[in-house]
């Protein structure tokens, strides 16, 4: 159970933030060349590998509590994040993530862009997918190598997982030629916000000294608990924005 | 400067986000669950109950922006 999970909740993370790249590379490839804009996610993934074989190791020095805690810490730190933003959506406060509106516009910027080259490449193209990939690349890193810190054998199921988005995403992306508007991105959000948040109280609170009762099958309950106090905060809020609509009206 | 300011920032939207308070709140859940299990008394409901009223405190903050 909790490997499925922590598979589920990285190969969501990855999947999100890979498509949110892939809406980037699309329009500045479609639109001004593929050569430059590939060198740019070639060279991101280049530097993505560095930080992954850096910090991975590294994190195997720490002793296991300090690195839950800190892990714990920081997964909560991300995850409610993601689910805030996720909650403000699906209540109506904050407008949907609109993958075709973004990829219009940044299409629409890379055709007004002058053409300056350096080292060959077309510095626009390149600079932009590059750091279109370094950025959402640097959270999949940081949430898999979170994940995998906690026990040994948890890297192969979170890299993999992060792997098999990456093949998922970039096939579809490569097939369809169209950023992928069509993928419910705000509930995967929320499910990614909701895993995030459930492993990290789980490992944040071990690493403090507190002991689960029922041990590891107290993830499930967890996650039971946060998913219906966030449905309840979603109909909460949509229910206060309504009645706040109606008055003004 | 100019990069050590934008590196700064990069980690600090990265990490904590739109809202400080949660960060610090996360911060002094984990403190108060080591500091009650240090003391042998039963600390693991101190997450849940803490990210549970983070969350509403932090929507609250959102939709009063």
């Amino acid at each position: 159970m909790r490997i499925a999970l922590l598979f589920l909740a990285a190969f969501l993370a990855s999947g999100v933030e890979m498509v949110e790249a892939l809406t980037i590379v699309l329009a500045v490839g479609i639109t001004r060349g593929w050569r430059s804009t590939l060198i740019g996610v070639g060279a991101a993934a280049l530097v993505l590998a560095v930080v992954v074989a850096a910090l991975g190791p590294a994190l195997t020095l720490v002793p296991i509590d300090a690195l839950r805690l800190v892990v714990g810490g920081l997964l909560l730190a991300f995850g409610l994040q993601w689910l805030r933003k996720a909650i403000l959506r699906s209540s109506g406060y904050v407008a949907l993530h609109d993958e075709a509106g973004i990829y219009e516009r940044e299409r629409a910027e890379a055709q007004r862009a002058g053409h300056v080259e350096r080292a060959g490449v077309d510095w626009y193209s390149f600079t932009l997918s590059f750091k279109g990939v370094l950025l959402e690349g640097l959270e999949v890193a940081f949430i898999v190598i979170t994940f995998a810190a906690d026990k040994g054998g948890s890297v192969v199921v979170t890299a993999g997982a992060a792997a098999a988005a990456l093949i998922v995403v970039a096939v579809t992306g490569v097939l369809l030629r169209v950023p992928l508007a069509r993928v419910p991105e705000n509930t995967l959000k929320f499910v990614v916000g909701l895993l995030l948040v459930t492993f990290g109280t789980f490992w944040g609170a071990e690493g403090a000294g507190a002991a689960w009762p029922g041990e590891d099958a107290a993830i499930p309950v967890i996650l039971a608990v946060y998913a219906a106090v966030s449905f309840a905060l979603v109909w909460l809020l949509r229910r206060e924005r309504l009645v706040a609509a109606g008055a003004e009206t | 400067m100019k990069y050590v300011v934008a590196f700064g920032r990069f980690w600090w939207d990265f990490v904590v986000g739109d809202d400080w308070l949660v960060a610090a709140g996360i911060v002094a859940a984990l403190g108060l669950t080591a500091l009650l299990a240090h003391h042998d008394v039963s600390a693991w409901w101190v997450m849940p109950v803490s990210v549970v009223g983070l969350l509403a405190l932090s929507l609250r903050r959102a939709i009063r922006r």
